[in-house]
């Protein structure tokens, strides 16, 4: 469904160049939920934003369903596939409420029974109805987060690109979230690329993890080998037991 | 642990509204030392209220109100905002939930880190770029050099979170209110950073609030732990005893994170109840 090759990510800040992305490639198919973990600055966000057509990018190959993702309209993407963004109060127009965030989609793609959409968007996501006229500085940092997966979902669209979706939630709501994404994928094979930095969360909801460093991909693993900590590189295995948690020995 | 640094007692804040009033603290009551005090809980629970209450930091039309909030014996409840800006930077400070928000956009990080050095130590330009690439370098910024030179739209999301710690920590406070500090933290950055707070906490005394959604961090790198729900604190407990928690809440919160170790198909999830927040 989605195919990745090659790809190439690089910024330029002032005179200096960064390369963010070094040939990168990976392949997810229907229904499939791949996992990205990694070093803070290793590219994943900047993968997601390549994928989403969102920034510049060199590739020998970068299609879904077959198809070149430039080749497609702006609101013909949309329509495919959203993407949560890593930092929710960025991605929220300040001046909107949650309803008019939410109502934006529906009125660009003229659809009908918008109240019906929005309110069940909010509950989805384990929002209230309080929460409906508020604006993005009037919640908490998690609940932003949640109106910006609501906005995701509320197109249904086949992909969903979620850049650390959970990671402003309490583990309680993060349950409500994750088994949200996990019965979408049941019901119409929702495909998903999931980056997360909780290496539990990505062995619950992912079938295959890539793991980045300074822009590669160094090692693509199953959940099962993860969960067993049979890993090929030493980053891998030194991820599995930083994860275990903080040690005051050293 | 002896010595008070803060001491909070029935803190309440509310935004009121035409549509209603929140109550997004409801008579919270701690004490902190020279320790790590971890706060877990509900998303909207009221953790960053109450950390922007204690630094007087409350947006309108909020609403505060306290039998008492000291800070080394100061009275700092009515204070007006010309002495807030004496206390805050220098003596408490607090790493906003959202790094990215509360940096400036227009503003080279390498000078927002320089300024509050400046601001607050009162050193010069080139001591103040030494100390910023130095604390940029100890949050395990891979190229400090580089990343010194960066406007926040060009930083990844967890350089933004090390760029605002480092700016936090160049003013050497003595209270730090640390909001969902290393949530965009890979484990292994994420533990380099804890290391410094908590070589702050043992060597400089400094009094550290920790809030987490991440169980496993709060439990094993925190002393006690305050668990909030619906604005209320409804338990405190050991770091380490976390996981033998006596409130239904808290033993729900644990049963619902998912695991490494072991394959789940679902995740529980809570049942709330309404009797908690009596
Ligand atoms: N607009 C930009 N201009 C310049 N450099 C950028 C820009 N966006 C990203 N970068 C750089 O690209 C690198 C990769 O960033 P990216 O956001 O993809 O990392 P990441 O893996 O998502 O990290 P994190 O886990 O911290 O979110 C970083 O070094 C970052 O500074
Ligand atoms: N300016 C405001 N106006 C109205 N309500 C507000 C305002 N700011 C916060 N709230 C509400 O107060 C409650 C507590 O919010 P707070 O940000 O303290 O939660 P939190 O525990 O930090 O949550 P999270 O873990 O999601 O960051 C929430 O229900 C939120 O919607
Ligand atoms: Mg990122
Ligand atoms: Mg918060």
């Amino acid at each position: 469904m989605i195919d990745v090759e090659n790809l190439n990510v690089t910024f330029k800040s002032g005179n200096a160049l960064m390369h963010a992305v070094r040939d990168v490639s990976f392949f997810v198919e229907e229904g499939e939920t791949f996992g990205i973990v990694g070093e803070s600055g290793s590219g994943k966000s900047s993968v997601l934003r390549a994928i989403a057509g969102l920034i510049e990018s060199t590739h020998s190959k970068l299609s879904i369903n077959g198809k070149p993702t430039s080749a497609r309209q702006a609101r013909e993407n949309s329509r495919l596939m959203q993407m949560v963004f890593q930092d929710p109060y960025g991605s929220l127009h300040p001046r909107h409420t949650v309803d008019s965030i939410l109502r934006e989609a529906l009125i660009i793609h003229s659809i009908d029974n918008q109240d019906k959409c929005i309110l069940k968007a909010i509950a989805d996501v384990g929002l209230g109805v309080e929460h409906r006229y508020r604006y993005p500085h009037q919640l908490s940092g998690g609940q932003r987060q949640r109106v910006a997966i609501a906005r995701a979902l509320i197109l249904s669209p086949p992909i969903l690109l979620l850049d650390e979706p959970t990671s402003a939630l309490d583990v309680s709501v993060q349950a409500e979230i994750l088994n949200l994404l996990g019965r979408l994928r049941e019901s119409y094979s929702l495909t998903n690329i999931l980056v997360s930095h909780d290496l539990a969360v990505v062995a619950h909801l992912c079938s295959r993890i890539a793991v980045m460093q300074f822009g590669r991909i160094v090692e693509v693993i199953s959940a099962e080998d993860l969960r067993r900590g049979k890993t090929k590189e030493a980053y891998t295995a030194e991820l599995i037991f930083a994860s275990r948690g903080f040690s005051r020995v050293s | 642990m002896s010595e008070i640094l803060l001491d909070v007692q029935d803190l309440n804040v509310s935004f009121p509204s035409q549509r209603g009033t929140t109550k997004a603290v409801r008579n919270a009551s701690f004490t902190l030392g020279r320790e790590r005090l971890g706060i877990v809980g509900e998303s909207g629970s009221g953790k960053s209220t109450m950390g922007r209450a204690i630094l007087g930091l409350t947006p309108s039309p909020g609403i505060v109100t306290a039998k008492k909030i000291t800070f080394n014996g100061e009275n700092l409840l009515g204070r007006s905002e010309a002495d807030w800006q004496l206390l805050r930077g220098r003596r408490m400070t607090m790493v906003m939930q959202d790094p990215k928000y509360s940096l400036n956009p227009v503003m080279k990080i390498g000078h927002q880190i320089g300024e509050t050095c400046r601001l607050n130590l009162g050193v010069t330009g080139q001591e103040a770029q030494r100390r910023s690439l130095a604390m940029l370098d100890a949050v395990k910024i891979r190229d400090p050099d580089r990343v010194y030179n960066l406007y926040p739209h060009e930083l990844s999301g967890g350089m933004g979170q090390r760029a605002m710690i480092a700016m936090m920590l160049v003013a050497e406070p003595d209270l730090l209110i640390a909001d969902e500090p290393t949530s965009a933290l890979d484990v292994t950055v994420q533990n380099e950073v804890l290391r410094i707070l908590d070589a702050l906490v043992r060597d400089r005394g400094m009094g550290l609030i920790f809030i987490s959604h991440n169980l496993t961090v709060v439990s094993s790198f925190c002393d006690r732990i305050l668990v909030m729900y619906g604005g209320k604190i409804l338990e405190e407990c050991k770091a380490k005893e976390l996981h033998h928690a006596k409130h239904p809440y808290t033993q729900a919160l644990i049963a619902a994170a998912p695991s490494l170790y072991e394959r789940r198909a679902e995740l529980a999830t809570v049942v709330r109840n309404p009797e908690w927040l009596k």
